[in-house]
């Protein structure tokens, strides 16, 4: 067969469609045109084109999040490439696999400070998992499988691919590796043996078993193992912000969210536990606060992980478990299947018992006399409307906690939130991803005043993909978070935390071409969320404005360095 | 405590700056970093000296391994070990003081390595510690300058870093 000999660009398309690749999202410049004219020239994959670069890389990460593929951002040197450092860093908190292409200036203009000139590689370097800067053309396609494989195995996170100008016009023969061998790089998978069964006959023995799981379990689709196992066992298990849809919320053996808004119980449990198994989670100090306090009542700690430096990171681990935490779950259940018959579940009742009452202090109740409209309660009639089975992406702030909280996840990869960066301004294009992903879903993003306007800019993009995506802004005039801190910590004093001069999100949504609402009254919530939702507006994004209380706050609270059984109930306020 | 942590990486341009980046990320300490290429041409070689409790120590080696460009990583203080360390000081060397240097230099093996009309520059080798020692025996006044390559370090035996 002839070599095929093509350019540097066309190599660079070709690779993503090796890689399957089903969305580009981008934005052109000077660096990046070869690529961009090899783009217009192919079919295989659609270019998605953002409004801003911030935005293509959170639409890619929301991409992955949602379907468990690598997704792929595209943007050109200097500016570009700054633009989407946010959204880079964004996925490398969460462990999100995605490429991003970056265009650099000419090899021989590197280090002139030529226009539009930055390292980009420098600048990526601590908010990706690896990145590379490519030289040479022939060094093209190779490096591109390298950062697919890179992004999708082990701890999963963004991997950068800067190349520059002039090897994009250069030519070389086209040869996609098919498998790829790093002697730097090889993440384990399968899990100890011995570790397996100790920490089987732990959880057996255990008279406070407590299973915690977070982020891994989804992004490592453990999501049933996880699920069959703690069934089988018949534990009490929490999720992380992060972990939400690991375990049906709407199953009897959970106790909602845990860690700094999360429930009594929950939070209860998981300080006087006596054996805890961690699935893929790291406790961070949004989950388990002052590591000295979570200690204080003993406990023995089974952490399964893919990452061995997560292991006694925060907290000391007394049974790790490194492994794929799909393949270590399902180890775990062999490993039980074994010694079923010695497993007393009598054994944790009065702990079950202890949880109940935990439970029974009805930690989420909120007053709602009907006068304004209370944000709980719009998510709780999102929840209803969606009938459970949306794509909830969101922003960050109070809305974000009380979608956690009062949107009941029972699958996994539906919440799609930035939880460990914290970035305002995702919620749009992170709903733009999902959408994208299944045309055919219902994806609301569910967002305050403030975060909505970080990437506004968005809603072109949505009108040109017709993205029928729902925007419930739950309207405090207030960085609402903010507000809290400030009430509880800092006398009442509003520093800068109001949110003047709002556009007037109807007549803005109309202008990009949508269709606006704005809901002022409690009793109208429930009517415009089921016309936002029918057959009529199906086609159509509807932004809601939602007037909700200005001074709501969220609860459970646990103050930064207190201890998980010290949170601020809304009864005591 | 101090470590002494070998490591080889792939030699990629940004290597080193991946390492040194982890370093200050994290606020690990620095104490020394070296790093040269290997009888492998597709290997470099770097020793750090850092130091830190037990758990520090352990999550540092932890983060070196989860570099893509890390191939492998010692902790050199897990077993036994030789550590040497290369020195050059140019000293004031007058008058009476010219055989006080050669004296103190001959003690503790260092090789004079050039002799000037004012200035000795004496090359000395050994455990970091003891050229510490040499500096301290010298007057403080009379030191001009020094430079050092920080720590290197191997394994005894059949303590070996290799692929
Ligand atoms: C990019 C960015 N800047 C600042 C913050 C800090 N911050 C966290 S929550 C918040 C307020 C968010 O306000 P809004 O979007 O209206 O949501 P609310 O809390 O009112 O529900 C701010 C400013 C952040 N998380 N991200």
């Amino acid at each position: 067969m002839k070599p095929e000999i093509i350019t540097g660009a066309e190599i660079t398309i070709r690779s993503l469609q090796e890689e399957n690749v089903e969305f580009v999202f981008g934005y052109p410049g000077g660096a990046v045109l070869n690529i961009y004219d090899a783009i217009h020239q192919q079919t295989v994959f659609k270019h998605v084109l953002v409004r801003h670069e911030q935005a293509a890389v959170h639409a890619a990460d929301a991409f992955s999040r949602a379907t468990g593929r690598v997704g792929v951002a595209l943007v050109t040197s200097g500016p570009g490439a700054t633009n989407a450092v946010t959204g880079i860093a964004t996925a490398h908190m969460d462990s999100i696999p995605i490429v991003i292409i970056s265009g650099q200036v000419p090899t021989h203009a590197i280090g002139s400070d030529a226009f539009q000139e930055c390292d980009t590689v420098g600048i990526t370097r601590p908010c990706v998992k690896h990145n590379f800067l490519v030289k040479d053309v022939n060094k093209i396609a190779s490096t591109i499988k390298k950062a697919f494989f890179i992004a999708s195995t082990g701890r999963p996170g963004p991997v950068l691919v800067d190349i520059p100008k002039d090897i994009t016009t250069e030519t070389a023969e086209f040869i996609y590796p098919k498998t790829i061998d790093m002697r730097s790089y090889n993440p384990v998978v399968k899990g100890h043996s011995g570790q397996i069964s100790k920490a089987i006959d732990l959880l057996i023995n255990a008279k406070k078993p407590m299973v915690y799981s977070g982020g891994g379990a989804v992004l490592g689709d453990a999501a049933k193992s996880l699920t069959k196992l703690v069934k089988k066992l018949d534990l009490p298990i929490t999720n992380t912000l992060m972990g939400l849809g690991g375990f049906p919320a709407s199953d009897q053996n959970f106790l909602g969210m845990l860690g700094m808004h999360g429930t009594y119980q929950a939070n209860m449990a998981m300080q006087e536990c006596d054996v805890l198994l961690a699935v893929g989670a790291r406790f961070d100090d949004r989950v388990i606060s002052n590591p000295e306090h979570f200690l204080k009542n003993p406990k023995k700690i089974i952490h399964v992980d893919i990452d061995p430096a997560s292991i006694s990171k925060r907290v000391k681990i007394d049974i790790p478990i490194v492994g794929d935490v799909d393949l270590v779950l399902i180890d775990l259940l062999k490993a039980y299947q074994e010694v079923e018959k010695n497993h007393n579940k009598k054994l944790i009742s009065p702990w079950m018992e202890k949880i109940k009452d935990w439970s029974d202090t009805d930690c989420m109740a909120y007053k709602d006399d009907g006068s304004v409209i209370k944000p709980q309660l719009v998510v709780q009639k999102l929840h209803e409307v969606t009938k459970g089975d949306a794509f909830i992406t969101s922003d960050v702030g109070q809305h974000q906690m009380w979608a956690a909280q009062y949107y009941p996840f029972d699958k996994p990869r539906r919440w799609i939130n930035s939880g460990g960066l914290g970035t305002m301004g995702v919620g749009l294009p992170y709903a733009m991803g999902c959408q994208l992903a299944f045309p055919e879903s219902q994806v609301a993003c569910v967002t305050g005043e403030a975060s909505i306007q970080m990437c506004i800019q968005e809603l072109s993009t949505c009108k040109q993909y017709n993205l029928p995506i729902k925007i419930i802004t739950l309207n405090n005039r207030y960085m609402g978070m903010v507000r809290q801190w400030q009430e509880f910590f800092y006398g009442n004093r509003y520093a800068e935390s109001y949110v003047d001069a709002l556009p007037d999100f109807i007549k803005l949504a109309e202008s990009y071409g949508h269709v606006g609402m704005k809901i002022e009254k409690s009793s109208d919530v429930e009517g415009a969320l089921k016309e936002a939702f029918s057959p009529k507006l199906k086609e159509r994004l509807v932004f809601m404005d939602f007037i909700t209380d200005q001074t709501e706050n969220v609860f459970p609270m646990i103050p930064s360095g207190k201890g998980l059984s010290e949170m601020i109930l809304a009864k005591d306020e | 405590m101090r470590h002494i942590i070998s490591l080889l990486m792939e030699n990629e341009s940004g290597a080193l700056s991946r390492v040194s980046g982890l370093f200050s990320a994290r606020g690990y300490n620095i104490e020394s970093l070296n790093v040269a290429p290997t009888e492998d041409e597709t290997l470099s070689r770097m020793t750090i000296v850092t130091s830190g409790s037990n758990e520090v120590i352990e999550q540092i080696i932890k983060q070196l391994n989860k570099l893509i460009d890390v191939v492998k990583v010692l902790d050199l203080n897990d077993g036994r070990h030789i550590e040497r360390e290369l020195m050059i000081v140019k000293v004031k060397a007058t008058n009476k003081y010219r055989d006080e240097v050669k004296r103190i230099s001959d003690t503790f093996g260092g090789r004079i390595i050039e002799i000037a009309e004012t200035t000795f520059t004496i090359e000395l080798t050994g455990p970091s510690s003891e050229l510490d020692g040499y500096l301290d025996s010298l007057d403080k006044a009379a030191i001009i300058e020094t430079v050092r390559t920080g720590a290197l370090g191997i394994g005894r035996g059949d303590r070996i870093l290799k692929i």
